[in-house]
């Protein structure tokens, strides 16, 4: 069995033709993860509880289990709680964590069968753009090892990308999703905002946040997403009104060429993305060229409004409730002592950052414009919506990079995050595929936005976009 | 964005920092805000700003039964413990 070339539906269907078990399924992967990890890192920890997993699962599909993720093995990244394991979020503060609950997710995917073989190496709390930031060490790319995988999801991507398992879960905040499933080749998808419950993920920017799904394909992506989806009432921001939603079919397609062919494009991306176009074009999708003015201040506003966010929900790793401490002569003491420690420097970073857009005097210049600007960016997006029906783009505007290319210079980091942000910014459904290789080899993404809620469409439209390729 | 500056963000967020962190996150945060400048080009009306889909989600606030099984998971993830208290420094 070659977990490269095996999807989710595929297996699945293996797995009730009793061609192997889950348990064989799991076990290869953990084969692979062994021997291929030593070089990637790209997971932190094979859950100890995998074969009780497989095997029960072997059971479920023995009783004709008909959930497609039964018995598949997914990784998860670090930042999701599974009850009784651990999960650190890639940060030395929370190293020893273990979890004292499941999420929403985690517990869905358990409830149909899926096997959580994992957890993946992240950027600490999900902060960062290509997984060097982990504490745990940097992930590499497994199509060139000198170069990142993206991130902050780089560990899911890479565990896809490389056979350690079927389907990943990330979370993606700015990007995190879907820039490290381009970079890797892989598929990856952020829902609707409210639309995938956010509890039990370590929050990094609350009204940002979605866990989604990376795998091989869009059908694949599409079973784990309509697994983990849904209301939640545990979630105070989950969506609810499905029943408002009326699916509309994706047929035209605009493009805002100005803000794609900007000075920092990379001439062999823009080449792939004007091919990609051109195929959909063949294939009878209507290319509509549009202007965007305002989508481009999407990775400002992000840059105000998730350091703003970071700086408050990190504020409870104090060392005092859970995770590390560090002892010291007083309480304030033992707060700057562990939480020097504890984060890594683009937390700190970020940490001060967000203190500073908060501070008084700095509010209104910076957190209170932000969020004016986000509206505006929003309503960009509903107007370019009664013409066109998605948005698309490059995933990113440079392919994998070098493993320190960008790490001393930290606009240039953000700025690969330019095309996923607006989705994040303005709450909508976005996807990364698949779009071919550079000359060395590099995998590309081809990235679609669309309309609040449709979700589903967007899957719709990736599955065709896979066939032209 | 002096040294200065940071010293008080980095007392405001609890974090100790080096002579050294001081230099360079006064260096990288002016970067960054030189960047977020940016939004202060964007002409936009003054008013509240619109919420998402989903607001003012409100739950009775009544008890829930938690087993002792949990509440033991939670207390074993105390830094220090003592008994049945997590144990910390006095504030004063």
């Amino acid at each position: 069995m070659n977990i490269l070339e095996l999807t989710i539906k595929k297996a699945s269907e293996d797995l009730r033709n009793k061609k192997y078990t889950s348990f064989d399924l799991c076990a290869e992967c953990v084969k692979n993860i062994d021997e291929k990890n030593k070089e990637l890192n790209a997971i932190l920890e094979v859950f100890p509880d995998w074969k009780e997993q497989a095997l029960r699962a072997d059971d479920m599909l023995k009783n004709r289990n008909d959930n497609p993720l039964c018995g598949i093995p997914i990784v998860i990244k670090d930042n999701i709680l599974f009850l009784g394991h651990k999960a650190s979020a890639g940060s030395k503060i929370l190293e020893n964590y273990v979890a004292t609950y499941s999420a929403t997710v985690i517990q869905k995917l358990i409830e149909v069968g899926a096997v959580i073989l994992a957890r993946a190496n992240m950027d600490e709390f999900a902060m960062g753009s290509s997984t060097e930031n982990s504490a745990f060490g940097v992930v590499k790319n497994p199509f060139d090892i000198s170069r990142v995988p993206g991130g902050s999801s780089g560990g899911s991507a890479v565990s896809v990308a490389s056979g350690m398992c079927l389907g990943a879960l990330g979370t993606d905040t700015g990007g995190s999703i879907r820039q490290p499933a381009s970079f890797c080749g892989v598929v990856g998808f952020k829902s609707s905002y409210g639309f995938t419950s956010r509890y039990g993920a370590i929050a990094m920017g609350n009204s940002l946040d979605q866990i989604g799904p990376i795998a091989k394909t869009a059908e694949d992506a599409q079973i784990i997403q309509n697994c983990i989806g849904g209301f939640d009432s545990s979630d105070a921001t989950s969506f609810s009104n499905f029943e408002k939603i009326k699916k509309s079919e994706i047929k035209k397609i605009g493009v805002p060429w100005n803000e794609i062919r900007k000075d920092g494009i990379d001439k062999q991306v823009l080449e792939n993305f004007e091919e990609g176009i051109q195929k959909l074009e063949k294939k009878g999708f209507e290319i509509i060229p549009i202007e965007m003015p305002k989508m481009v201040y999407s990775l400002a506003v992000y840059y105000i409004l998730m350091p703003a966010e970071v700086s408050t929900n990190l504020s409870r790793f104090d060392g005092v409730r859970y995770g590390m401490r560090l002892e010291g002569e007083n309480l304030f003491d033992v707060y700057t002592k562990t939480r020097a420690e504890g984060f890594g420097s683009e937390t700190r970073r970020r940490v001060i950052l967000g203190t500073y857009v908060l501070s008084h005097g700095y509010f209104d210049a910076y957190y209170r414009k932000a969020l004016l600007v986000r509206d505006a960016i929003g309503e960009e997006f509903n107007n370019i919506f009664k013409k066109v029906d998605a948005v698309a783009t490059p995933t990113s505007p440079v392919p994998a990079f070098k493993i320190g290319e960008k790490s001393s210079d930290p606009v240039s980091m953000y700025l690969s995050d330019i095309f996923t942000v607006p989705a994040n910014i303005a709450g909508l459904p976005a996807i990364s595929v698949f779009c071919g290789k550079n000359d060395e080899g590099l995998p590309l993404g081809f990235h679609l936005t669309a309309k609040f809620g449709q979700d589903d469409s967007v899957f719709d439209f990736a599955k065709k976009f896979e066939k032209e390729n | 964005m002096n040294k200065k500056d940071i010293e008080s963000l980095a007392n405001l967020a609890r974090i100790r920092l080096t002579e050294e962190e001081k230099e360079k996150y006064a260096k990288d945060i002016e970067a960054v805000l030189a960047y977020v400048d940016k939004i202060k080009e964007v002409a936009v009306e003054d008013k509240n700003s619109d919420i998402g889909a989903v607001f003012n989600v409100f739950r009775d606030d009544t008890p829930r039964e938690i087993n002792t099984e949990e509440v033991e998971k939670i207390k074993n993830q105390f830094p220090e413990r003592e008994g049945d208290f997590l144990k910390a420094k006095s504030i004063l």
